[in-house]
């Protein structure tokens, strides 16, 4: 190895180890806890930190309901008056934009300020 | 000629089971991308004891066959532009003749990675995978070492094997 050589492994080593601590303390500020934020007709409603376990019953504006619950860190609709159901079969969201959804009452469940989702990669 | 044929065959089936052999090792850290680059070593002899232009076609070649057999059409866009990058830096730094080849493969498996991550980038249209990036120079620059110190050995050994023939 040259002289040239150790430099460079040094540089490059401080400089990434600098920007892993930089995005790291970044990062810890930046992430509040969790919210599960509730909108009805696109406008936000309420919001409600997914640390905290409870049921909440959201009225929609046509008469309907659905009642989300928040358990171990992640928010589920469990009950809703619309026929299709589909948003109570959703599975539950925790990270950050995933969101429940029932049309039929018009109502969005949105994670925010969570985790990141997973992010898949493979390379060969 | 018929030896560097003979040669050319040889390193490239090795960078291609060294490929495979890197593909069957799950280095599963939460972060894509790292990984040991075994077949940067066979490319690295390749432009050390034959040339840059077999070197570009051994990566390529090698990269085409990864990719068809057990790779997928994303992890073959990924490794080109991380592969090609990485031939250019390292083609460019040991012509400067300011590093050994340690340093050039250093240099090759960061901008490796940096390629592959701005390939990242441009399919999944996020910006935030940059926060990957300070860790892929870390793993690309320890790799880069390690490889970077086999290579050397090798391509003393192998100039004296091709010189006394």
């Amino acid at each position: 190895m040259k002289k040239n050589d150790i430099i460079l492994i040094g540089v490059l080593l401080t400089v990434a180890l600098a920007a892993v601590a930089g995005i790291s303390l970044y990062l810890s500020r930046s992430t509040k806890q969790p919210e599960a934020v509730v909108y009805l007709d696109g406008e936000e409603q309420s919001r409600y930190p997914l640390g905290q376990e409870q049921a909440i019953q959201i009225s929609a504006g046509n008469g309907g309901y659905n009642i989300l619950e928040i358990k171990d860190g992640k928010a589920d609709i469990t009950e809703a008056s619309c026929p299709d159901k589909i948003c109570v079969n959703q599975r539950p969201a925790e990270h950050q934009g995933e969101s429940l959804v029932c049309l039929p009452n018009k109502v969005v469940v949105e994670i925010e300020n969570g985790g990141e989702s997973e992010v898949d990669g493979s390379t060969n | 000629m018929a030896k560097k044929a003979a040669y050319m065959g040889m390193l490239t089936a090795l960078a291609f089971v060294f490929s495979y052999i890197e593909s069957l090792i799950p280095i599963s850290i939460g972060i894509p991308g790292v990984k040991l680059g075994l077949a940067n070593l066979v490319v690295i002899v390749a432009l050390y004891t034959i040339g840059a232009k077999e070197a570009f076609t051994l990566s390529a070649i090698r990269i085409f066959l990864a990719g068809f057999t057990f790779g997928s059409p994303a992890s073959m866009a990924y490794s080109l532009a991380g592969g090609m990058l990485s031939l250019l830096v390292m083609v460019s730094m040991k012509k400067s003749k300011l590093f050994s080849a340690t340093g050039v493969s250093v240099l090759g498996g960061v901008s490796h990675n940096i390629g592959q991550i701005l390939i990242a980038m441009l399919v999944v249209e996020n910006a935030k995978l940059l926060y990957y990036l300070p860790a892929l120079i870390l793993s690309g620059t320890i790799a880069g070492i390690a490889v970077g110190i086999l290579a050397s050995i090798l391509t003393k050994r192998l100039e004296n094997l091709i010189s006394s023939q």
